[in-house]
């Protein structure tokens, strides 16, 4: 198996804890795994994104344009700037919430909602959607909204692992005492991608 | 042997781990931090770790410790290195007795960097071997061979890993760590004491190690030829993987000569690829560091592309979509470009300081004082501060390198009498290289005000410790330095101490310190968010609000948005109650209630 994953959001949406769990249950199953992350200045409230690949170790830690599997969209216009990143039959699960940067109030910048969609719909067949983070306060945190996506991503069948895969590697990756509220929040995301499947 | 997933900073620090290193030191810098940070974490048993106050005293304390024969590393971004180069230069020819791997992370693009800088040349310039890794799994195996090198040619070796090999992350094999080596302990000889005789003799035996290191290096793995056709490729470091993947894509048959020492060169290995191609491209990121020695080497026989001729990049980092159509049409294949999707202009997210970030309201009141004169200058560092360069703050009108704020606020003050210059500088900045800014401002009597931004940590590479914070990298307490104590001990006369969001007071401490003739201070001090827990309470606008918006243009928060109505809405989930913007508000409309309410 070869695949490449894309995970896009903003900084501070916890994008790089969902890439390490995806990158363990790799390793479980004993596959290669290259992953490249932003890291540094960009964090703070920049657009931030997540290369997994999977099974090949001659690779670019930076999937190429058009060459990405699978897209896990955490914001609506940070899942929009990887459309071309993603090969031509790629699926995704994408959050529809918004997050607007201050300059566009300061009408120094521009955001389009419906066009970001729009364009996400056209061009991805295989495409789910969902409001995550009504989801992730549900589950008693805010910030259990990158384990909501997940949990959405694996159940909807858009990852190339199983659900109990997942959940092994999130055991590995996320502290004790954040598991609980965790775990309930993956049960949230794969029980919602399951309504729509 | 065990499998894991790890980021090529942690396998750095594992692999040293591995090499049996004791004493590890380095400052913290995008994007070398995790190395120090993985030692930190990992708890490994007998191996010293520290944050020194900067990368001079960090590789001065590295240095010490191999002279007593102990395994030591020191890290940091390569702008470190330029501060650090004074010890370096002279290391490389006193030498040392245990092994002592430099590593320096370069930054191709740059990322979070003020420059695009090589160590590769920098290595060349000190006659100091140097590795570069292409990948997390290559850089475990390099410490192990750099500390080997180093000790065989009693010489610091350099590390370079790049941001993409720092922070991506790799299935690396892990072996055993046996835990560190003791030290033999130092030896006292006269060959420690730089004197110019002793020079003259060094930099020869200096110049002489360089062809036995390449004969050396020339048998390392990570220096190997893959056959192929007529054509060949020379790669360094990372570029490596992005050739491979053009290579077996579009399957192109060239001959690859990977570098992983690319100084000096492996030049038995350089000769062998050369006689068996007539062409070679370079492709490596930065400066045309192996391409030059190629060039030499080649003497003409070759014809060789690269930078210099115009087919490579000179600046930026390099990927699969830069080198791609280059090698397609160097191979003579036909440039392949997929078909691209059309999506409607996309948000810019530049980096803003966070909700509820102390230097937000330092920014703001320094600016409200500033009101009362014609023109301020208002000189910045680096940290997370230098984001006050952002609209509608707009407080930072310098930025230059670290601790340069407050001498560059000098010279300016010297050529333009009439203006006030504001230096801003963070804890950690002021520690590493702002104080002897600071002697030269009193000891020259120039009236500029100082803006210390103690935030208690050094936040913009995620909150490591400083001399200020009362605690060590390992965790240890340690006598916390007083930054007033440190400012008043330099001959600064006028300082006051002001928590930045009491607005009134902070801004009539500026004005006193901007009417102050002569060098003072504010130091405003209030923790970084990072290091506070949310508090109970959020700020939430009522109905009173007027739509103008006044919030949002002063002062800028992450947290504030426009609704639908026009009226600001604030996100509940990231304020802190800093309440700085009730300061800016007319109508009194933003008002206090509980959170999760």
């Amino acid at each position: 198996m070869f695949s490449s994953i894309v995970i896009a959001g903003v900084g501070g949406q916890g994008t790089l804890l969902a890439s390490k769990i995806l990158s363990e249950a790799a390793q479980r199953r004993g596959l290669f795994v290259r992953t490249s992350e932003t890291i540094g200045m960009a964090q703070r409230g920049g657009s931030v994104s997540s290369h997994i690949r999977i099974g090949s170790q001659n690779v670019s830690p930076v999937i190429p344009l058009r060459h990405a599997d699978v897209l896990i969209g955490f914001e609506l216009a940070e899942a929009a700037r990887q459309l071309n990143r993603l090969k031509p039959d790629a699926s995704a699960v994408v959050n529809v919430d918004c997050i607007v940067p201050t300059n566009v109030a300061l009408r120094q910048g521009e955001y389009h909602c419906d066009g970001y969609l729009s364009a996400i719909k056209k061009n991805i067949r295989n495409g789910f959607y969902l409001n995550a983070a009504p989801m992730a306060t549900e589950a008693g945190d805010a910030r259990t909204l990158n384990i909501v996506l997940l949990g959405f991503s694996v159940g909807a069948g858009i990852l190339p692992f199983e659900e109990d895969e997942i959940r092994e590697a999130m055991e590995c990756c996320i502290k004790p005492k954040l598991l609980e509220i965790n775990r309930k929040a993956f049960l949230l995301g794969t029980g919602a991608a399951r309504k729509q499947l | 042997m065990t499998k894991r997933v790890c980021m090529g900073n942690e396998a750095i620090a594992l692999g040293a781990a591995k090499a049996g290193v004791s004493v590890v030191s380095g400052y913290p810098g995008t994007p070398s931090t995790e190395i120090i940070e993985t030692f930190l974490n990992e708890k490994i048993p007998g191996i010293e770790v520290q944050w020194s106050t900067n990368e001079k005293t960090a590789m001065e304390v590295a240095a010490g410790a191999a002279y007593a024969g102990a395994r030591s590393m020191v890290t940091m971004k390569q702008v470190g290195l330029n501060v650090a180069a004074d010890p370096l230069m002279s290391l490389s020819y006193v030498g040392v007795e245990g092994g002592m791997v430099v590593v320096v992370a370069d930054d191709p693009g740059p990322w979070s960097s003020q420059t695009e800088q090589d160590t590769r040349h920098f290595a060349k310039y000190a006659n100091l071997p140097v590795f570069d890794p292409s990948s997390p799994e290559e850089a475990y195996q390099m410490v192990s061979s750099a500390f080997d090198l180093s000790e065989e040619f009693k010489l610091p070796v350099f590390l370079r890993p790049t941001t993409r090999v720092c922070h991506a992350s790799a299935t690396v094999d892990l072996e055993n760590d046996p835990g560190p080596r003791p030290a033999a302990g130092f030896e006292k000889k006269p060959d420690w004491i730089i004197f110019p005789a002793l020079s003259y003799r060094k930099h020869g035996e200096l110049e002489q190690k360089q062809k036995l290191i390449s004969d050396k290096v020339s048998a390392l793995p990570f220096n190997r030829i893959i056959k192929g056709g007529r054509k060949g490729i020379a790669v360094s470091g990372i570029s490596y993987l992005y050739a491979m993947e053009v290579i077996k894509e579009f399957d192109l048959d060239l001959t690859v000569f990977k570098v992983g020492t690319p100084y000096p060169l492996p030049l038995k290995l350089a000769e062998e690829f050369l006689s068996s191609v007539d062409q070679v491209m370079v492709v490596e990121e930065l400066d045309p560091v192996l391409e030059e020695q190629l060039l030499l080497v080649s003497a003409g026989k070759n014809e060789i592309f690269g930078k210099m001729t115009g087919d490579m990049p000179c600046n930026g980092e390099y990927s699969f979509e830069s080198i791609k159509n280059r090698l397609l049409k160097y191979a003579g294949a036909e440039s392949a470009d997929p078909d691209m999707v059309e999506i409607p202009n996309l948000p810019v997210r530049p980096p803003v300081l966070c909700a509820g970030c102390p230097h937000r309201a330092s920014f703001y009141a320094a600016k409200t004082a500033a009101k009362n004169y014609e023109k301020t200058v208002y000189c910045g560092d680096i940290g997370c501060y230098t984001l006050g360069n952002a609209a509608p703050l707009n407080t930072v009108d310098t930025c230059l390198c670290m601790g340069a704020g407050i001498t560059i606020a000098q010279g300016i003050k010297l050529a333009e009498k009439e203006t006030k210059c504001i230096a801003f500088i963070g804890d950690s900045t002021f520690f590493h290289t702002g104080i002897p800014g600071i002697i030269n401002a009193v000891y020259q009597n120039t009236d500029i005000t100082i803006a210390v931004l103690d935030n208690h940590t050094t936040a913009m590479t995620g909150g490591q410790p400083h001399p200020g914070t009362g605690r060590t990298a390992m965790g240890m307490p340690a006598k916390p330095l007083d930054i007033e104590k440190i400012l008043r001990a330099c001959g600064v006369e006028h300082i006051s101490t002001v928590d930045p969001f009491k607005y009134e007071e902070t801004v009539a401490a500026f004005n006193n310190a901007l009417e102050y003739n002569g060098p003072s201070a504010v130091i405003a001090k209030a923790p970084c968010i990072a290091l506070i827990k949310l508090p109970g309470a959020v700020r939430r606008v009522n109905e009173a609000c007027i739509g103008c918006l006044k919030c949002i243009k002063h002062l800028g928060c992450p947290a504030m948005s426009v609704g639908n109505d026009g009226k600001v809405v604030i996100n509940e989930s990231i304020c802190t109650d800093c309440s700085l913007c009730v300061n800016v508000c007319p109508v009194g409309a933003i008002k206090k209630v509980d959170r999760n309410v």
